[in-house]
């Protein structure tokens, strides 16, 4: 599957695209097929988000995976500093990046 | 230290001022992101992978108890409640919203600092000896020199838009602790003459420089009048700025310019320039360099004590590892270790920020450094001081006794934090750094300098390493090269790679097997990277890949 991820604009924090908006969680993201660029250029001439790009992932059991190792500690965090990550409470969130 | 004067506070206070406006318009969607990224990266705010960094410049890594202060008050207020020493003897925050930065700016400023030329293809903050000051082996204060260039540098418009950035390190010694010839002008302050009486000096090394292309700066001049310092700097860079690459960013550092010139033609061209602008008149007055020093003069010293009791081994460990010799008998300069076993090499916390700049206060004349090694230095510290700020770092977290050993990682953040990187760097110098502290082995291998990058810019100046770790990508999987025998000392080399790389725990299991070898073949004195040039590179990738 193909999904988007950026940046907010006023916050510089990860965001990806869940159809409708931009969320903090990566399991929110949607495949967007072909409609990548279109969404892209509406989306950044409304403000909503910054730099977006369009990325490779799969969906498991486990929720929406980016294929790349960088993308992965986006969705999550620094793996040094699980207490900054999106799943501070869950020892096993580090296992998912790598 | 130097204190601004009204020149200096309007410039920064006039910058706040614009970014602010900057900032807002961004906001409110006036500027694209490529019409914003160029400003907010010359207020030195980046975007990274979770969010806008800010790179705060430390001109030649000194700052006082009150600057280190309110870098805390920022990283409490508007980060995570840490901040992230570089080997540009600056400070990084990770987390950092766009709707702070101005307010961000405006606290820096309010105790003489900023982010200018923190980015950007400018002259970027000057490094300098974090001895400086202090050393006992020093030929004169560099940073009166550092700070000279630090004024001519800042916003100068003819150097606004190199091809790329430059830095410039500026020391006294015959001992290089700035890395000063990896870098694009290094500049040594030197004597000549007799001790006593000598005339002071510039040498000047142009063309060094790490990242895909490491370079050893050349000697292209011996002696630079040191009221022709600016002038020859000018022409330096001018002659770079005329003809250094601009249609290729990988080949645009003064490093290639001088390399495909040749170190003599680049030197011709660059006194023909020289002799050019001394009739031009472009070197400060006097006076202003004499205005300037006299910031730099020495605190008040006093004869005190020299014993104290070394009984505690921890301590006595500590004063053998983390101070260094001082130019009055009864004072000492003391690191600060930012590595502790297992911990994120640069990283200090704003309580430990704080404990720092009350230790300065107290006890070392108001003064800090930023070491290019990612720790932080009390310059001036009376050697009978050293039990109690041995105690109050050591409940600070901040006493880890390993200067210079192989638990002291150089590492960059890596892909953790940076947006440039391949792979991670601080996961292997916890690992790294927390096997050989368990093992007591970092104590038997004595002065071993392990520096790692998460990709081919080198911030983790792994080409300079005994050891050097770099990450790369391999079909999308973490790897690491390994490689031995470099230095960024005045014994300056660069470090070979041994051969194939390793995953993470492969290059943790192969820097264990390197260092085996230097403990098995090592002859009374020498150091792993003596031992390294002794005997080649052969018997360690035996070992390797045997």
């Amino acid at each position: 599957m193909k999904i988007l991820t950026g940046n907010d604009l006023r916050t510089g924090a990860v965001t990806w695209w869940d159809g409708t908006g931009w969320s903090l969680h990566v399991n929110d993201a949607v495949d967007v097929g072909d409609e990548a660029e279109v969404i892209i250029a509406r989306e950044v001439a409304a403000r909503r988000v910054n730099v977006p790009y369009a990325i490779e992932a799969t969906r498991a059991i486990d929720g929406v995976r980016p294929a790349h190792i960088k993308d992965r500690i986006r969705a999550l965090g620094p793996t040094v500093r699980p207490d900054l990550t999106l799943k501070p409470q869950d020892p096993q969130a580090i296992d998912w990046v790598i | 230290m130097y204190l601004y004067d009204h020149y200096d506070q309007a410039m920064v206070d006039a910058r706040v001022a614009e970014f602010r406006d900057q900032a807002r318009r961004r906001l409110e969607g006036k500027l694209t992101e490529d019409q914003f990224k160029p400003l907010r990266l010359m207020n030195g705010l980046y975007l990274q992978l979770h969010a806008y960094m800010l790179r705060v410049a430390i001109p030649y890594g000194t700052l006082n108890s009150r600057q280190m202060e309110v870098l805390a008050d920022i990283a409490d207020k508007y980060d995570r409640g840490y901040g992230h020493f570089t080997t540009r003897q600056n400070i990084q925050y990770n987390w950092i919203k766009l709707e702070d930065a101005g307010d961000i700016l405006a606290d820096l400023a309010s105790v003489e600092m900023h982010a200018i030329q923190t980015s950007g293809n400018c002259i970027r903050n000057i490094s300098a000896d974090h001895f400086a000051g202090a050393a006992a082996d020093e030929v004169a204060d560099p940073r009166p020199y550092a700070e000279l260039m630090r004024q001519w540098s800042s916003f100068h418009p003819e150097f606004s838009y190199l091809p790329r950035k430059f830095k410039i390190a500026v020391i006294a010694s015959a001992k290089d602790r700035a890395a000063m010839r990896l870098h694009d002008i290094g500049i040594r302050i030197v004597k000549r003459g007799n001790d006593s009486g000598g005339e002071l000096g510039a040498q000047f090394y142009a063309g060094g420089g790490m990242g895909r292309t490491p370079m050893i700066a050349p000697l292209i001049r011996d002696f630079v009048p040191l009221d022709q310092l600016i002038t020859y700097a000018e022409a330096c860079l001018r002659v770079y700025n005329r003809y250094g690459r601009r249609d290729n960013k990988y080949k645009a550092r003064i490093k290639i310019l001088v390399h495909e010139l040749g170190a003599a033609e680049y030197t011709r061209q660059v006194e023909e320039e020289f002799a050019h602008m001394l009739e031009q008149g472009v070197e400060p007055p006097r006076e202003e360099l004499a205005r300037i020093a006299a910031f730099f003069a020495d605190p008040p010293f006093v004869d005190a004590p020299k014993s104290i009791d070394r009984s505690n081994p921890a301590f006595d460990a500590w004063v053998k590892a983390n101070t260094h010799r001082h130019k009055h008998d009864s004072y000492v300069s003391a690191v600060i270790s930012l590595k502790p076993a297992g911990g994120i090499p640069g990283d200090a916390t704003a309580e430990q920020m704080r404990v720092m700049a009350r230790l300065a206060k107290q006890y070392s004349f108001d003064e800090l450094r930023v070491m290019h090694t990612q720790n932080v230095l009390l310059p001036h510290v009376a050697i009978a001081d050293l039990p109690a700020v041995w105690a109050a770092l050591d409940a600070a977290g901040l006493a880890a006794a390993n200067m210079d050993s192989i638990e002291d990682i150089i590492a960059c953040p890596g892909l953790d934090y940076c947006s440039l990187a391949n792979a991670r760097s601080i996961p292997l110098a916890q690992r790294i750094s927390e096997k050989f502290a368990a093992t007591g082995k970092s104590a038997a291998l004595g002065e071993l300098k392990l520096k790692i990058s998460g990709c081919i810019n080198a911030c983790g100046h792994h080409h300079a390493g005994h050891i050097g770790i770099l990450g790369v990508d391999k079909k999308g999987r973490e790897n690491y090269q390994l490689s031995l025998g470099g230095s960024e000392a005045e014994d300056v080399s660069l470090a070979k790679i041994t051969g194939p790389g390793f995953d993470e725990d492969g290059v943790i299991a192969a820097v264990e097997k390197v260092t085996d070898v230097y403990l098995a073949r090592r002859e009374d004195g020498e150091r792993f990277l003596d031992t390294y040039r002794r005997i080649g590179m052969e018997p360690f990738k035996e070992a390797l890949y045997a």
